[in-house]
């Protein structure tokens, strides 16, 4: 599904240069979840960032599900992400005068889809994330559980071959943190690859692999058994 | 340009207007404003315009009037102070000198100048009027309507010097009863009997004529009032492509020359233009449309230019918005275009509002304006000068709407999502 090899990226700060990833080699298959860790300016948002082609390395490969990014104008980045990835934020970045439905739709709206469709089809995104009810609900009459769970099911909608969390948990308290945890392994089981930026060693358990970064390399990288998540939610 | 027909795009411009009303509706003020303001000027001046040609309407354009008053300087023997009485004579040397002159109409009236009004009146009623003595030839100058059935004088009238009389409406209505036909009727002028063959329409606007007004035969009036051959002025009007200003200094020159006048004495005659007038008062609305055109199209260009700031400080505002719709799939094609489009829908739904505004104060001011003596009338904007407004507006729209919408695409999306 990812196959990354070599991937270098530096910031300009001034005169001075920022090596921000040295060198990062990784292959992740169909159906993983893999979590990324590492410690804040260890480069994991920069390579989610690469990875969601919001940003490009400045040398090495990346392929996603067989195409390989590279040279991507602005257009060509909007569309690939809008084909290929999902997105879901650490502060949910909903759109706050749309509804949740609305919300949903929202990409599919770009994939130049029909409001009666995009609609149906946000629904029954919402109904699996268990907030069909809340579909008329603006985000700031939902808690922020539901609001990442809205952003989930934004996130899913497009069905992208490629799911990319970034610190998904991160504004939530812990119990919000396990409902969010147990629906993203749900849709993982579901046979999705999902990619989780984090830095909690717990929910980075409730993954099947973690990639340990630090300073820019990979340090470690293992497969772990499956915390699940909704051991831990009533 | 299929975005413009998707229902979706007007959809999302909807839901990013609608989010923020009171900021919307203070950025519509300003355009609102600037289009009522053009709306209203240029409608006034053309409500001006249109009650200064009607007021006009009756008149030759290129027509004068000349009067002859008392020497300012001693000529040819004469002492200074002498006045000068113009003669029916003159008529004809002043044809036969200046070939621009299409009608001479030579005038006398009881009731200005000096003179008394005349006394009319009619089984117990009577009444002073204004009594003119005139020729046919007068209304090629100024225009009389006259009611149907009646007449104004002809040249039978002069020739067999008729007692006839045309009566002014204000006349009729003292003199006669109401369902009364005043045609063929007859009416005492300083105790001579005349019959009345027309009632004329009074025009407001024109010179110190008045809606009582009776004109009878120049000739029968020099018998009436013992004038011989005394004219009091002539009206005169120059044919169309004739300069009225070179032909008013002829006239005089002509008539300086006729009555032994020093070439130079100012005084000896007066006259007065109505082409020059005319012109003046033509200039000065045409001065007001000009005028309301600027301050309009400045006013809308500095509600557009509000658009744009406001639009650029919305953009600022929604920087992370406009991240997370291009980390979904956004161009930045979609992006450009949906703030342009917010630029544009702005810009003409205020301008609508001004236009209607603006229409409904039109309306108000002609309604208030009917009945007052000033000439003013149909103060309207013609329909292309709005529709051009409009387009203006959609293309000022769409230029100022480009700054805010480059801004919004040279936003990273990676640096529009970064956590704080």
């Amino acid at each position: 599904m990812i196959e990354i090899k070599d991937l270098h990226k530096s910031y300009k700060m001034g005169s001075n240069s920022l090596h921000v990833l040295k060198g990062i080699n990784f292959k992740a298959e169909d159906g993983e979840l893999v979590a990324i860790m590492g410690s804040s300016g260890s480069g994991k948002s920069t390579l989610l960032n690469i990875l969601g082609m919001l940003d490009e390395a400045d040398s090495g490969e990346y392929v996603l599900d067989g195409i390989p990014i590279k040279n991507l104008n602005e257009t060509k980045a909007a569309k690939y992400r809008n084909k290929f990835l999902g997105f879901v934020f650490q502060s949910f970045n909903l759109i706050n005068y749309k509804n949740a439905m609305e919300n949903v739709s929202l990409p599919l709206y770009y994939q130049g889809m029909g409001r009666k469709e995009r609609n149906e089809k946000a629904l029954k995104y919402l109904e699996q994330v268990g907030l069909k009810p809340w579909a008329t609900h603006l985000p700031n009459e939902l808690s922020g559980g539901q609001k990442q769970r809205v952003a989930i099911a934004r996130a899913m909608a497009a069905e992208p071959k490629l799911l990319l969390a970034d610190e998904p948990t991160g504004a939530l308290d812990s119990t919000t943190s396990y409902e969010v945890m147990d629906l993203i392994q749900k849709i993982n089981d579901a046979g999705n690859t999902i990619l989780v930026v984090t830095h909690e060693e717990d929910i980075a358990h409730m993954c099947k692999r973690i990639i340990h970064l630090k300073d820019g390399v990979i340090v470690e990288d293992k497969k772990v058994k499956q915390v699940r998540a909704a051991d831990y939610v009533q | 340009m299929k975005f413009l027909f998707d229902r979706n795009t007007w959809q999302e411009i909807y839901g990013s207007i609608r989010k923020n009303k009171v900021r919307t509706i203070i950025t519509v003020i300003g355009v609102t404003w600037g289009i009522f303001i053009y709306i209203a000027l240029s409608g006034a001046a053309k409500g001006m315009d249109n009650g200064f040609e009607e007021a006009f309407e009756t008149v030759a354009i290129n027509s004068m009037f000349a009067w002859a008053q008392n020497t300012s300087m001693p000529y040819a023997g004469f002492k200074t102070g002498r006045p000068i009485q113009l003669k029916l004579g003159d008529v004809q040397v002043l044809k036969n000198r200046i070939p621009e002159i299409e009608t001479i109409a030579p005038r006398n009236v009881r009731g200005f100048f000096g003179t008394p009004q005349a006394n009319i009146s009619r089984g117990g009623t009577t009444g002073n009027y204004t009594v003119y003595g005139d020729f046919p030839d007068f209304t090629k100058i100024s225009t009389k309507k006259i009611y149907d059935n009646g007449r104004f004088l002809n040249d039978e009238d002069i020739e067999q010097a008729r007692k006839v009389c045309v009566i002014g409406e204000r006349t009729q209505k003292e003199l006669f009863d109401k369902d009364e036909d005043p045609i063929g009727g007859y009416i005492r002028i300083d105790k001579v009997y005349f019959q009345v063959v027309g009632v004329h329409k009074f025009v407001p606007g024109g010179g110190f004529e008045g809606d009582g007004d009776i004109f009878i035969p120049f000739t029968t009036y020099r018998k009436l009032y013992n004038t011989g051959d005394d004219v009091m002025w002539f009206s005169i009007a120059a044919y169309n492509d004739a300069d009225v200003i070179q032909v008013e200094k002829d006239v005089k020159a002509v008539l300086k020359n006729i009555h032994k006048v020093h070439p130079e004495d100012e005084r000896a005659f007066g006259s007065f233009n109505l082409g020059e007038i005319f012109n003046k008062i033509i200039g000065f609305s045409k001065g007001i449309t000009f005028l309301s055109l600027i301050v309009g199209i400045a006013t809308i260009l500095a509600g557009v230019i509000g658009i744009g700031n406001i639009l650029l400080i919305s953009v600022k505002e929604r920087t992370k918005e406009l991240g997370v719709r291009r980390a979904l799939g956004a161009t930045p094609r979609e992006v450009r275009n949906q703030i342009i489009m917010e630029s544009v829908v702005l810009t003409l739904l205020s301008g609508v509002i001004g236009i209607i505004l603006g229409a409904l104060v039109l309306a108000g001011i002609n309604n208030a304006t009917q009945d007052i003596d000033f000439p003013y009338n149909n103060p309207t904007v013609p329909i292309p000068l709005v529709l051009a407004a409009l387009a203006i507006m959609v293309i000022l729209g769409t230029l100022i709407g480009l700054i805010p919408a480059q801004r919004a695409v040279s936003i990273k999306p990676i640096d529009a999502l970064r956590e704080e």
